[in-house]
């Protein structure tokens, strides 16, 4: 597909490519057919998101770079593009129950998702600040719309303003972060940035500080995780699940990739910035969950605490750091989907209830889901055999290794505070009284269910080749 | 000389055999009674198949045998399996307690048995993993995957208090643990790897062991557990069921001690004798203090956790004198205590299973009407006592003798915790058994079932044998903590060889 240019090749963007196309025929498909056509759009987005998905996997190893430097498609790339393309196509899968309500048939909502992981794409690939923009903003609108899928609903609606007003801000903030480095740098492309700060200087800082704060919205790291509690209890179930998920994967991805690529140089100063944010995200998340009642405000905090583990990582600032973050994220994303298709499951009389005190006594009356969800917690927490020990241990390895011993050992205490809600979870279930039965599981949900519950289960017998993989991804970085 | 793997077999089939309870389906009668089955006949087949351990084993070797090693998570962590004279005691003794749990729950617990039965088989699996890891991400995965079953046992089957107990019970140890990962994570980087037999011929910057000789002292401690953190142990043993106290008595609590075997002292021995004093003071105080606080007890249960706590103090204080006659009464103490407390607790499991009270008060003037009871009690109780001729004498007596050679303040201090424990082990045996039975609750008491004679009878024949012909588990042990007490010996006397010339 060479038809151009040298350093314009289209090959990298393939899979983009087919998924903007295919996303616009989605358009035009349920736009001419009316709404009744919302379950074909989201099989069939479904579809493409597989599609997109092999394309990725097929693009050949090593690294590639298009549009002057712009897109870049390496080993890291690949690996986060295609656990953000699971993470949204399972939560489309999930979707499946909310739309096939007869006031909510919006095949829209298949489009959006479709549009905002084709944006997610671009940020894992940016190269430069305008990229990196371009896919952070088409990403944002689209989940600001989703956010408020549910147009009838007060909390609905709420979440999606209260998103889009404190995520124009973050844009703002992001946008004025990077004129700062622009203007002291004199470029955009991350690896003219990095051979122009070699040194710190203040005004370079400064503009630093103002990109990561406007990253550190996008992966709800304290102080600009306020709107993750009200959104995901605001927005319906499958799209608190999709926040939670795929977009986390592409924010923490460029995360990763503007630190350690444009500012390798002046590592100590965004350091500092990291361990603080790293130490508050873990802290908030523990603490502030233990009041919560409603699930999904549980589970905000809960994400809130694991982007600051999966940050610990990140701020040790090396290859070990880098790896400790795709392991995390990976994991992450399984045992936040699995969570989320435990909630999704819980329904009474086909009312979906979202209260911890709803879960009484699920050992009794469902037990595979309460077993199932009890293992998906104790992983949450950090408790091995399972997989979130893993996650834990990479990041936590990294960090020790970089000599960050304080971070390391806040760490691991607020893991212990965090291990007492999930706990209490998991002593609602077991050790009270039954509340009521559950409806039965809906084929998807049971599937996502098992197969996220045995990844974290049985994570210890395949770690090796993950691992292996993760480790040959973050080496691309560097 | 083995072509199958032996170790591995022995960890794993308490899994498999959890697996065949999930599938074993229903909750009727008849599936309550296919599970117990099922998980008797698991916990007695890797019962015989651990004997084949013992059989194979070469006790004048000091190395690992059984040893299995398999690729794992890339760079320096791996599969690795294998047993030496000091843990191999510990995995037999898991497997000995195991049925003898499956047989003391067989009345006892009516509901949920599936699940419960479940939860011992895997707990059995981390368990015996936890003695038999070679490598330190291994272990700790066994180390700390044990108190989610655990977490449940007490939860789900547990007394009125069984939340607060459970969650104290968790957090308490997972906040010794956490500090011990970032140790491993510490020693990892010196060593380029977790290997635990590597990582006992490599040389640990003397900063380093400091530290990482207190996280791993802040996990095993919780764990032994050691005054001041005890506090979680009377708790999760009155609220646990009975088999539940009896894993907990006899298994859990020896992790504590084998970790400082098998971690501090070859890994850190510098450190080990840095801190020796703090083990001896703390040893010491446990001993004392937490005799007192036993005659002070009206639950059962709560009174022989507190005696627990002593005995571990006995156990600390042989293995941080680090001679040979300290560390092998450690060991043997392990041993000795794990048979003996789990009895003790077997023993109130007897008397509550039929008044379904452990308030000491509730008692008195059982020998009019269980007089085999009354028999099985003194024995027990004059073991935990340490009367010469049962098991607890050998071992509180060696580690008396090993820790006088080093020091004669420790060593006279916790002999007052001979007498203490025979102060308050003697009221309870009297305030329950002796005495004229007045109260009209007790008048219908039955003696001993069989059911109950099978599982304590075996206990009993242990506890004499080994007080009176103690070598079979010193010897086992014997060549290993002699290299362990050599090696500690010259790491320590190289140092302050090298400090005298400077």
């Amino acid at each position: 597909m060479s038809f151009s240019t040298a350093g314009y090749q289209l090959a990298p963007v393939l899979p983009e490519l087919v998924l903007a196309i295919g996303a616009m025929a989605l358009l035009m498909l349920g736009a001419y057919r009316g709404q009744e056509t919302t379950r074909a759009v989201t099989s069939l987005a479904v579809l493409l998101l597989v599609v997109v998905g092999v394309l990725v996997y097929a693009q050949p190893a090593g690294k590639q770079v298009t549009f002057g430097g712009s897109f870049i498609v390496d080993d890291f790339a690949r690996f986060m593009k295609i656990l953000a393309l699971i993470g949204s196509a399972v939560t489309l899968v999930l979707s499946t129950e909310f739309l096939s309500d007869p006031s909510r048939r919006i095949f829209e909502y298949a489009i959006l998702v479709l549009l905002s992981t084709l944006g997610m794409m671009v940020l894992i690939s940016a190269g430069d600040l305008i990229s990196l923009y371009l896919g952070l903003e088409l990403m944002s609108l689209a989940l600001y719309v989703v956010a408020a899928s549910n147009r009838d609903n007060a909390k609905s609606t709420e979440a999606g303003l209260k998103y889009f007003v404190l995520g124009a801000l973050s844009s703002g903030m992001l946008l004025y972060g990077s004129s700062l480095i622009y203007g002291f740098t004199g470029t955009v492309s991350f690896a003219g940035i990095a051979a122009a700060a070699t040194v710190s200087n203040v005004g370079l800082v400064f503009g630093l500080v103002f990109l990561l704060a406007g990253l550190c919205f996008k992966v709800s790291a304290v102080p600009f995780h306020m709107w993750t509690p009200d959104v995901y209890e605001g927005a319906p179930t499958p799209v608190t699940a999709f926040f939670a998920s795929a977009p986390k994967v592409a924010a923490l991805a460029v995360f990763t990739r503007v630190t350690l690529t444009a500012f390798p140089g002046i590592v100590s100063q965004w350091q500092q910035i990291l361990v603080f944010v790293s130490i508050a995200s873990m802290a908030l998340g523990s603490f502030a969950a233990i009041g919560q009642s409603n699930i999904k405000r549980l589970m905000a905090y809960s994400s809130i605490g694991h982007m600051g583990f999966a940050l610990v990582g990140l701020a040790a600032g090396t290859v070990e750091g880098a790896q400790g973050v795709l392991m995390y994220i990976v994991i992450y994303v399984a045992m936040t989907l699995g969570s989320f298709s435990v909630i999704l499951a819980m329904k009474r009389n086909g009312q979906a209830v979202e209260q911890i005190s709803d879960f009484a006594g699920l050992s009794r009356t469902n037990p595979l889901l309460a077993f199932m969800f009890a293992m998906l917690l104790f992983s949450l927490a950090g408790i091995p055999p399972l997989a979130g020990f893993f996650a834990k241990w990479y990041v936590f390895v990294a960090a020790i290794k970089a000599n960050l011993f304080t971070l390391a050992v806040i760490g691991v205490l607020s893991s212990v505070v965090g291990a007492y809600y999930y706990l209490t979870i998991v002593k609602t279930m077991y050790f009270d009284e039954p509340a009521g039965q559950v409806d039965p599981m809906r084929v998807e949900v049971k599937t996502v269910l098992a197969v996220a519950g045995l990844f974290t289960i049985l994570f210890a017998l395949f770690a090796g080749p993950v691992v292996s993989v993760a480790s040959a991804a973050a080496k691309s970085l560097f | 000389m083995t072509t199958w793997p032996i170790l591995s077999v022995t960890t794993f089939l308490p899994l498999v055999g959890a697996l065949i309870v999930y599938l074993s389906r229903g909750d009727d009668e008849a599936a309550k009674r296919n599970s117990r089955w099922i998980a008797l006949w698991t916990t007695l087949i890797t019962f015989a198949v651990s004997v084949i351990l013992v059989m194979r084993f070469d006790p004048n070797s000091a190395d690992f045998q059984f040893v299995e090693k398999a690729n794992w998570l890339a760079t320096g962590i791996t599969y690795h399996m294998g047993v030496d004279g000091i843990s191999l005691p510990l995995v037999i003794l898991t497997t000995a307690v195991m049925p003898f749990c499956i047989i003391a729950s067989w009345k006892a617990i009516t509901n949920r048995v599936r699940e419960y039965m479940m939860a011992f088989l895997i707990l059995e699996t981390l368990m015996i993993g936890t003695f038999s890891a070679l490598d330190l991400v291994l272990f700790y995965l066994f180390f700390e995957g044990g108190l989610i079953p655990m977490f449940l046992i007490i939860g789900v089957w547990g007394g009125p208090r069984r939340v607060y107990a459970s969650f104290k019970f968790f957090l308490y140890t997972l906040l010794g643990s956490v500090l011990m990962l970032l140790a491993i994570m510490a020693l990892y980087w010196n060593g380029g790897t977790t290997d635990i037999p590597a990582l006992m011929h490599t040389a640990v910057p003397r900063s380093l062991q400091t530290w990482a000789w207190l996280a791993f002292f802040a996990s095993f401690a919780v764990k032994m557990p050691m005054w001041p953190v005890h506090t979680w142990l009377p708790d999760a043993h009155v609220e646990a069921p009975t088999a539940g106290s009896v894993v907990l008595a006899a298994i859990l609590l020896k992790m504590g001690g084998y970790g400082f075997l098998r971690f501090s002292l070859p890994m850190f021995p510098l450190a080990s004798h840095d801190f020796a004093p703090l083990v001896f003071t703390l040893s010491a105080i446990a001993i004392i203090y937490t005799s007192l606080v036993a005659l002070m007890q009206e639950d059962m249960k709560k009174l022989i956790a507190y005696s627990s706590v002593a005995h571990m103090g006995f156990v600390t204080m042989g293995i941080f004198a680090g001679t040979m006659q300290g560390v092998a009464g450690g060991v043997f103490q392990m041993i000795s205590h794990g048979i003996v407390s789990g009895a003790l607790f077997l023993c109130v499991g007897v008397v509550y299973d039929r008044l379904h009270t452990r308030e000491i008060a509730a008692y008195g003037g059982l020998v009019n009407r269980m007089p085999l009871y009354a028999l099985t009690f003194m024995i027990f109780t004059m073991a935990n006592v340490g009367l010469p001729g049962t098991s607890g004498f050998v071992g509180e007596f060696m580690t008396l003798l090993g820790t006088f050679k080093v020091s004669i303040p420790t060593a006279f201090f916790a002999t007052f915790g001979v007498i203490l424990s025979a102060c308050y082990a003697l009221w309870l045996y009297r305030k329950v058994v002796f005495g004229a039975l007045v109260k009209p609750s007790l008048a219908s008491m039955k003696d001993l079932t069989l059911r109950e004679c099978v599982t304590l009878f075996p206990m009993i024949a242990l506890t004499i044998l080994f007080g009176v012909y103690p070598k079979p588990v010193l010897d086992m042990s014997a060549a290993s903590v002699q290299q362990l007490v050599n090696n500690y010996n010259t790491a320590v006397t190289a140092v302050k060889a090298a400090a005298l010339l400077h």
